[in-house]
């Protein structure tokens, strides 16, 4: 019987200890994103706010008819809205098939009959997404705070403006959040990507356009929980220290993320699992 | 390669020695499984010794629940289980490094060729990434896809996809592996090459293995073992030389006549027996305690019936078919099969 080679050796070298997976996870789908040279194309794209007010800030730094342009605490809360848009086409191209290609492959099952957790595993596809998220939203908003400093030559913005590091950060990190876990969810319920990127979109519109429907008919903008967007928009303003846009409570808004955001792990915890039983 | 680092991997209970024999893999206790209002498996007891093990039963016998319950998939309703000296509700992890899954279903992770894949499943597993990557390379050659090592999995055959699933359960070297119908969708030869790999595996390279299928030759051909599971309770179980020389005779009959009503006679007299697809009845006739010849060793009771002289079981056909006026045109010993302890076990007709 033709076996093409009987050589298979028992091992008896290292291995790693329990919890380290998610790592691998993260780095083989982060190695498999970054092989793509649209992906990188868009990378470089959503990094060019950056450069306009990069420049802007060497400008006004330097040149006393741009002193206009000089950077404000609200810069940075409106070039965190600006990315809003990288953080949306971002979302669906790296996440819609974190999990929807694992269901449609069954590769669920693989992956769980490994020393791994379902927790892990869900903590790696995050990894991946999170860190694509960081990479266009805290990370060039922190670029930018030590471009300013570079230009104006001193610390003295960022010094007059301390709450603007963990102000970033926080905001930075419910923006991530809100759609790494959201999506993450919306792909452990499809095995198609391309429809749970078209769910992600739809929702994200969905919602928005039913805000804005009931602030015409009832002329209040107190219903913006309603929309993810707009909810998280609210929590910046109240972040950056800025007059809240819309007639609600930021402490409901919120609410309102953190509900997404923990209705989304539920969904995670309940969707991932080795095995699907129909009952 | 280095040594296998002590604490990654603390050892088995310390009560294991008691609950699970130095020749046991797998150790279930009063069992149960539920589904909804349905038992999938109930008050299961059973052992899983070691070297190769066949895990039989029709098709929603339970054989599936028991592995994913093994795997820490499913979690059972009632009863203990231990794999490999682990209690599968507290060390899941420790047992899922130590084990290696063959899904039945086709499974990959998409967009990897095959090294890819293996060397991935084998960082998974724990594996260093060099050591992944060099195992993936042997194990693709040992199974006979080494060749094809660098096309993406998507463009795989039924038969490469098997294999390719066969890799990455042994590319960590696991101490058990459970194989979920392995030989499902394959050609005839890619069949009898997967066969030998398993066979190789357990008896050549020490590694424990599971077997779960409904195709009896597969099992009586790699395994030493056998566990028949029916409507989620265990029907037999034991070496499967031993549950084939249970005390008495094989027969092949072919009658004139109503088949199926002269199966019912048998039955009615205490017989086993069922059909083949050649029209062939095979009946158990066991031997009588009072019957002081031994039953024969399979080298002589075999096709050759020639060399066989009359006998009770004979007689007691002959007489029975007179009675039901049945005309035999064909009887003879023929050697007990491991379809024949699958039949008796769940009393397949």
């Amino acid at each position: 019987m033709p076996i093409h080679d009987q050589g298979y050796r028992r091992y008896g070298g290292e291995r790693a200890p329990l919890g380290r997976a998610w790592q691998v996870i993260a780095r083989a789908g982060i190695r498999s994103i970054v092989s793509k040279r649209a992906f990188i194309a868009l990378m470089l794209f959503a990094w060019a706010p950056f450069l306009v007010r990069a420049v802007q800030m060497y400008a006004s730094a330097n040149f006393q008819q741009a002193a206009f342009l000089a950077p404000k605490g609200e810069t940075f809360r409106q070039f965190l809205d600006q990315q809003g848009v990288f953080v949306f086409f971002v979302t669906i191209w790296v996440g819609a098939g974190l999990i929807a290609n694992d269901r449609r492959a069954n590769a669920l099952h693989l992956y769980l009959s490994k020393p791994l957790t379902s927790a892990e595993y869900i903590a790696g596809k995050m990894a991946i997404l999170f860190l694509f998220l960081v990479f266009v939203t805290w990370a060039p908003a922190m670029g930018l705070l030590l471009v300013q400093a570079i230009f104006a030559g001193s610390f003295t913005f960022i010094r007059n403006n301390a709450y603007l590091l963990p102000a970033i950060t926080l905001f930075s990190l419910a923006q991530v959040l809100l759609a790494a876990t959201s999506m993450l969810a919306l792909s452990s319920l499809s095995r198609s990507s391309r429809f749970v990127g078209v769910m992600y979109a739809g929702l994200m519109f969905f919602t928005a356009a039913l805000f804005q429907a009931l602030r015409g008919i009832t002329g209040t903008s107190r219903f913006a929980w309603l929309s993810p967007g707009d909810s998280l928009e609210q929590v910046g303003d109240a972040i950056f220290r800025l007059q809240p846009r819309y007639d609600l409570a930021p402490s409901i808004a919120a609410i309102a993320v953190f509900v997404i955001i923990a209705g989304s792990v539920v969904i995670l915890a309940r969707r991932v699992k080795g095995v699907e039983i129909v009952t | 390669m280095t040594a296998m680092t002590g604490e990654a991997f603390p050892g088995p209970d310390a009560d294991v020695g008691a609950s699970c024999g130095a020749d046991s893999v797998v150790q279930c206790d009063d069992l149960s499984v539920r589904y909804g209002r349905n038992w999938a498996l109930r008050d299961v007891t059973t052992t899983f010794r070691k070297g190769a093990v066949g895990l039989l039963g029709p098709n929603g016998a339970g054989k599936s629940t028991l592995i994913k319950t093994l795997l820490g998939f499913v979690t059972p309703d009632k009863g203990r289980l231990r794999v490999l000296g682990f209690d599968v509700s507290r060390s899941p992890l420790e047992i899922r490094s130590r084990i290696g899954y063959m899904p039945e279903t086709d499974s990959h992770i998409p967009g990897m060729n095959a090294v890819s894949f293996v060397a991935y499943c084998g960082e998974l597993a724990g594996l260093p990434p060099a050591d992944a990557m060099q195992r993936a390379h042997e194990v693709l050659y040992y199974v006979g896809l080494g060749e094809a090592r660098y096309r993406n999995l998507e463009t795989y055959s039924t038969g490469m996809k098997q294999r390719i699933k066969l890799a990455q359960a042994i590319v960590h070297d696991p101490d058990l592996l459970f194989l979920d119908e392995p030989t499902n969708g394959m050609d005839p030869k890619g069949r009898d090459e997967m066969l030998v790999l398993i066979r190789d595996l357990a008896h050549n390279k020490n590694v424990n293995l599971i077997l779960s299928s409904h195709l009896l030759p597969d099992v009586e051909y790699t395994c030493d073992h056998v566990v028949v599971v029916d409507k989620g309770v265990i029907a037999a179980s034991g070496p499967i030389q031993a549950l084939k020389g249970t005390r008495g005779r094989v027969y092949e009959l072919r009658i004139k006549g109503d088949q199926a009503q002269f199966i019912e006679v048998l039955r009615r007299e205490g017989l086993d027996c069922h059909d083949t697809d050649e029209d062939v009845i095979r009946v158990f006739v066991p031997t009588p305690l009072d019957d002081p010849a031994p039953p024969l060793p399979p080298a002589q009771s075999g096709a050759h019936g020639s060399a066989l002289g009359p006998d009770s079981g004979a007689r007691q056909l002959f007489q029975l078919a007179a009675r039901e006026r049945v005309q035999v045109r064909h009887l003879r010993p023929s050697v007990p099969t491991l379809e024949d302890v699958f039949a008796r076990a769940v009393g397949e007709a």
